[in-house]
């Protein structure tokens, strides 16, 4: 029979990550998937990044994952969102080019070594004395795993509705994967349903793009990875999406067939996400919103498919083909493929823990859509904690949990865990309480030391960055000490426009005015001579961190706070055995979560959707006196 | 009830001493039977419904009454606690609450802890935490106007206006956050100066319930009035007269050479609490200074002063001046007494009284009250903060505001002007026990049209 460290099941976003670094960990690793040129196939939107899920890209990238190292290998059109705020926020979206994406993704997991390929489908997994030993294939191989790392998707008995019709598999013309839910059921998981969608595909060459507004990438276009080499980057010819809007008109169209939404009937049993409703969702809860935008993404160089972004829809085909006709634009549009909700076995993320070991069974690991979430770069930041973690309880190293304070991914899988989402989860930034601390910008000072200690990064990567670190502290303590004359910065402030300097004035000071950045004060300070300042004026990494240390100050400070005041209550432990049935006093619903979850901290247990600010507080007495 | 095993628990909850009754209050899941175990009545307690009232005998454990009581039962969760109560109501002697406390004890319930009761109330949700605390406040009460005071705040009256502030603040935070995490969409996003509109009139509102707070103190604590004359001028007299009149409580504060007395007295349901000052004038005599250091220190504590005057000797200008020094002038309260000696000659005061015929006493009340509360009333239905917790809370929660507008003035960009909302908002949540949680995400997909 043969045996491995760890099995991947599944070649999505998550199991790239977790694939590829339990097996750079030093791990014998199958990759399970029913198709080999499916891995890393882009289901919906072909597109990374976005509002907080930029953050994650760079957060796996810093981890040493592979995901921002694909996006900006076959990205077709980079943006960085927000860029008129605050660097927190700043976050970098690509249009990728869905057949090279998956092209490229084979690519990395086949050059991987002790990275082995097995098309198949698990149907089940073995446990021996509450430990996963494991599985056996649909075409009836048994093979042994230390661990187990399920990143199934949607695929779990996928079932896909366009109006009443339902149609078993994963994903538009692939099959559903069935007996593994069921094997893992009767182990004792419980499992739900959720629902997704995805929007029509349009046919490019039936579309008047004349009349569309364009949106095209930006001039600079930033990577993902900080392994990619500037030089050859982008390394595709870049292109542009186009906008549209739907009409009172379309909505009427749509209303028809509400008669026959599998949604509105009641068919469709799963819960769909608040943040991507339906085209159908929109018009029924929106209903004094007279036009919707719409986004017309490429879905490739040489594709002649075009993604209808905002219009996903579970309605019958004909009246979806109506409605776009009635769009600006669409007039003649050929409708390639409907839009179709789809309906996928979930396990509630209640049943793992931190580390995304499954709590009931040793050496099982859930990563992505199967934990509830949405989304390739949140699947993405699940599959690389997994992978690493299942090597190091393999190698029994010490677990690695990320926090909520160092980065997002340590806020998704704790809200996965605390709050166990009944709707497919998407990360947000105002989900992270310590946001302006999560930077796209210094995602490698939170974790590139992770990455380093699993020897998923370079060591003179690492180094660089050690060496980095050292010139921004030396930087900041010099200058919230050092003065800078007027007769050196008046003219550039005259210059700006702003108000001049009468005395010496501290450089920290000078650079928290909107107007001034740090490296034209430095380059007009007369600093010459001063080592430090030559340095770092060499140094546009360093630059750009003391920059942000010294202008948001004030802020970063008051997030401390905040961070001090969440401490507190992360601090007070709950017994691991603790047994929440007898404390009637708080509300049923409270009493069943924290059963459910058993949260290691009271922090934890206040996170925990359905646990009442007022169980807290009974808990907090309870657990203080 | 807490845990199966829950301890039942026994005190005194009438005040120590000699009166007509004492109550006993027994808490706990085995309150009842335990009650049993020590009571004689027509039917046993465990039978007998709750919210009624059992006349029998408590013996001890040779069988010997200890006294005849009324009993009455409480089940859970119609109690105080939520738990199954007992309250025995025997007479009123230390000898036999010692007793029947004693006997509870021996057959199995043990001391509550000080606070217990409403502990255990709290835990079994039947209070929330501002509530927890007004009970606090209301066992200390010395005067009707804070036991209403502490009452409003039992019934959550401050927990609702709180909670009102959190949920406008979790708006405003929800119109900066949806251009923070939705900048793609196609929506209208709000102008930060609407935003501001928003937060200057929720900061209007704390500074509203900030103001309470002298009102709250007053109303709980009392209202602290030095007295500040010449010697001879009447200041035992008043004194002696409010205790004759008024029932006063005199008491001497003790460890210093000349011993400051206070007189406690509660006019119109609020505490006036006088302190006799020593005397403030210079001197050499070592013992004579700490006295004047200790009056100095009294006034400047006070939240008003009367300065009393002798109508035959006139009106002493420079103790005045001196006692300006020490305290604000608007609240000193210029009374001259002895006006039933010469009651046609008159100068410059704001009251005129006789100590001796208490002519003026009533009107020199009226005055304080005035004084110490200000023009501002409140009627007994507002929010009132009374707790030091609660005004630090509110005022961190102030500041926090205060910055976001700054950076809204200094055009910053929305996450920053988010932390110190966030920090407002939990401020505001401290003083409800509650924690941030997905309120603000929540409110978002609510209310507006998101998702491509």
């Amino acid at each position: 029979m043969k045996e491995y460290d760890v099995i991947v099941v599944g070649g999505g976003h998550a199991g790239i990550e977790a694939s590829v670094s339990a097996a750079l960990m030093g791990c014998s690793v199958a990759l399970v998937t029913m198709d080999k040129h499916a891995i890393g196939r882009m289901s919906c939107n072909p597109a990374i990044g976005g509002s907080a899920k930029g953050h994650l890209v760079h957060e796996v990238d810093a981890l040493g994952g592979m995901m921002g190292l694909i996006a900006d290998r076959t990205g077709i059109q980079f943006r960085t969102l927000n860029k008129s705020k605050g660097p927190a926020v700043w976050a970098g979206r690509c249009q990728s080019d869905r057949k090279l994406y998956s092209l490229e993704a084979e690519n990395v997991i086949a050059n991987t070594k002790n990275l082995e390929i097995v098309e198949d489908s698990i149907v089940e997994a073995f446990e021996e004395n509450k430990k996963i030993v494991g599985v056996k294939t649909a075409k009836g191989n048994e093979i042994k795993c230390k661990a187990l790392v399920v990143c199934s998707g949607t695929f779990l008995n996928g079932l896909m509705y366009t109006g009443f019709n339902a149609t078993k598999g994963g994903r538009f013309g692939e099959p559903p994967a069935v007996g593994l839910t069921e094997s893992l059921v009767k182990m004792g998981f419980v499992s739900g349903r959720l629902k997704t969608g995805t929007p029509p595909r349009l046919l490019k060459s039936s579309i008047n793009w004349d009349i569309l507004e364009e949106q095209p990438g930006d001039e600079n276009p930033e990577p993902f990875s900080m392994r990619t080499p500037k030089e050859k980057f982008p390394y595709l010819p870049q292109v542009s999406c186009h906008i549209t809007y739907t009409s009172p008109e379309v909505h009427k169209i749509l209303e028809k067939g509400f008669d026959r939404s599998p949604l509105f009937t009641g068919l469709i049993s799963g819960v769909g996400p608040r943040y991507c409703p339906s085209i159908e969702d929109k018009v029924v809860r929106f209903s004094d919103k007279e036009r919707h935008q719409l986004f017309l993404e490429p879905e490739g160089l040489d594709s002649d498919l075009i993604y209808l972004n905002g219009f996903s829809s579970s309605l019958p085909a004909e009246i979806q083909f109506e409605a776009l006709r009635k769009i600006k634009g669409l007039e003649n549009v050929e409708m390639v493929r409907p839009a179709y909700a789809i309906e996928y076995d979930y396990f509630p993320p209640y049943q793992v823990d931190l580390t995304l070991e499954t709590k009931l069974i040793e050496g099982l690991y859930f990563a992505g859509q199967i934990n509830g979430t949405s989304g390739y770069e949140e699947a993405a930041g699940q599959g690389i904690v997994a992978g690493i973690n299942a090597a190091l309880k393999i190698q029994k190293r010490k677990e690695f949990v990320l926090s909520r304070n160092e980065s997002y991914i340590g806020v998704l899988i704790d809200d996965l865990v605390g709050k166990s989402t009944d709707e497919p989860y998407r990360m947000f930034t105002s989900r992270a309480e310590h946001r302006l601390l999560l930077r796209q910008d210094n995602a490698d000072r939170r974790l590139l030391k992770y990455g380093y200690e699993f020897g998923l990064i370079p060591e003179e990567m690492y180094k660089d960055l050690q060496n980095r670190e050292v010139l921004i502290a030396k930087s900041v303590e010099l200058f919230s000490q050092k003065r800078i004359s007027p007769l050196n910065i008046n003219q550039l402030l005259e210059s700006k426009g702003i108000n001049k300097i009468e005395n010496g004035e501290i450089v920290g000071k000078l650079v928290k005015r909107p107007e001034l950045n740090l490296k034209e004060v430095l380059e007009n300070s007369g600093f010459n001579d001063d080592e430090i300042v030559l340095e770092l004026l060499k140094n546009p990494k360093a630059l750009e961190q003391v920059e942000i240390e010294l202008k948001y100050e004030g802020y970063i400070q008051r997030q401390h706070e905040l961070v001090e005041k969440m401490e507190k209550l992360e601090k007070i432990q709950i017994p691991l055995n603790f047994n929440y049935t007898n404390l009637k006093t708080i509300s049923a619903e409270g009493r069943e979560k924290l059963s459910k979850v058993k949260p290691r901290t009271i922090g934890q247990a206040s996170r925990i959707s359905g646990v009442t600010p007022s169980d807290i507080s009974i808990l907090l007495v309870y657990f203080k006196s | 009830m807490f845990t199966q095993d829950e301890d039942t628990i026994v005190a005194l909850a009438t005040a120590p001493g000699v009166g007509a009754i004492s109550v006993i209050r027994v808490s706990g899941e085995k309150s009842i039977e335990l009650v049993d175990k020590i009571f004689l009545g027509k039917i046993k307690l465990i039978q007998a419904h709750t919210h009624t009232i059992h006349y029998g005998r408590i013996s001890d454990s040779n069988n010997d009454l200890i006294d005849d009581v009324l009993v009455s039962v409480f089940k859970a969760p119609h109690s105080y606690t939520g738990e199954n109560s007992i309250e025995i109501s025997s007479h009123g002697s230390t000898l036999i609450v010692k007793k029947i406390i004693e006997r509870l004890v021996e057959v199995g319930a043990r001391l509550a802890e000080p606070g217990e009761f409403t502990k255990r109330a709290f835990l079994n949700g039947r209070i929330d935490l501002a509530q927890a605390e007004a009970v606090a406040d209301i066992i200390n009460s010395r005067t009707e106007a804070s036991l209403r005071g502490a009452r409003n705040q039992l019934d959550g009256l401050l927990s609702q206006k709180v909670n009102f502030l959190r949920n406008s603040l979790i708006n405003s935070s929800s119109l900066i956050e949806l251009e923070l995490d939705f900048a793609e969409e196609d929506l209208e996003f709000v102008s930060l100066n609407q935003v501001l509109i928003q937060i200057d009139e929720i900061e209007k509102e704390i500074d509203d319930l900030i103001s309470t707070y002298k009102f709250g103190r007053i109303i709980k604590d009392g209202i602290n009035v030095a007295l500040v004359g010449k010697p001879n001028v009447g200041k035992s007299s008043l004194l002696n007269y409010l205790l004759k009149e008024k029932r006063a409580i005199v008491s001497e504060i003790p460890g210093t050479t000349r011993d400051i007395i206070r007189e406690e007295v509660n006019i119109d349901g609020i505490l006036f609490t006088l302190y006799d000052t020593a005397g403030i004038r210079e001197t050499d005599d070592v013992i004579e200074q700490e006295g004047v250091n200790r009056s100095v220190e009294t006034i400047k504590n006070s939240d008003v002063v009367i300065f009393l005057n002798d109508i035959q000797t006139g009106f002493s200008q420079k103790l005045f001046d001196k006692l300006k020094s020490f305290t604000d002038e608007e609240r000193i309260i210029k009374v001259i007494n002895k006006i039933d000696l010469n009651p046609n000659f008159s100068f410059d005061c704001d009251v005129k009284i006789s100590a001796k015929t208490g002519e003026g006493i009533d009107e020199l009340f009226a005055v304080l009250k005035e004084k110490a509360l200000g023009s501002e009333s409140y009627s007994e239905k507002s929010a009132i903060v009374s707790n030091i917790r609660h005004l630090d809370a509110l005022k961190r929660a102030k500041e926090y505001l205060e910055n976001a507008k700054l950076s809204i003035e200094q055009k910053l960009s929305g996450e920053f002007i988010a932390v110190d909302l966030r920090n407002a908002e939990s401020s505001l949540g401290e003083i409800i026990g509650r924690v941030t949680s997905d309120d603000i995400l929540n409110n978002i997909f609510m209310k507006f049209c998101i998702g491509k």
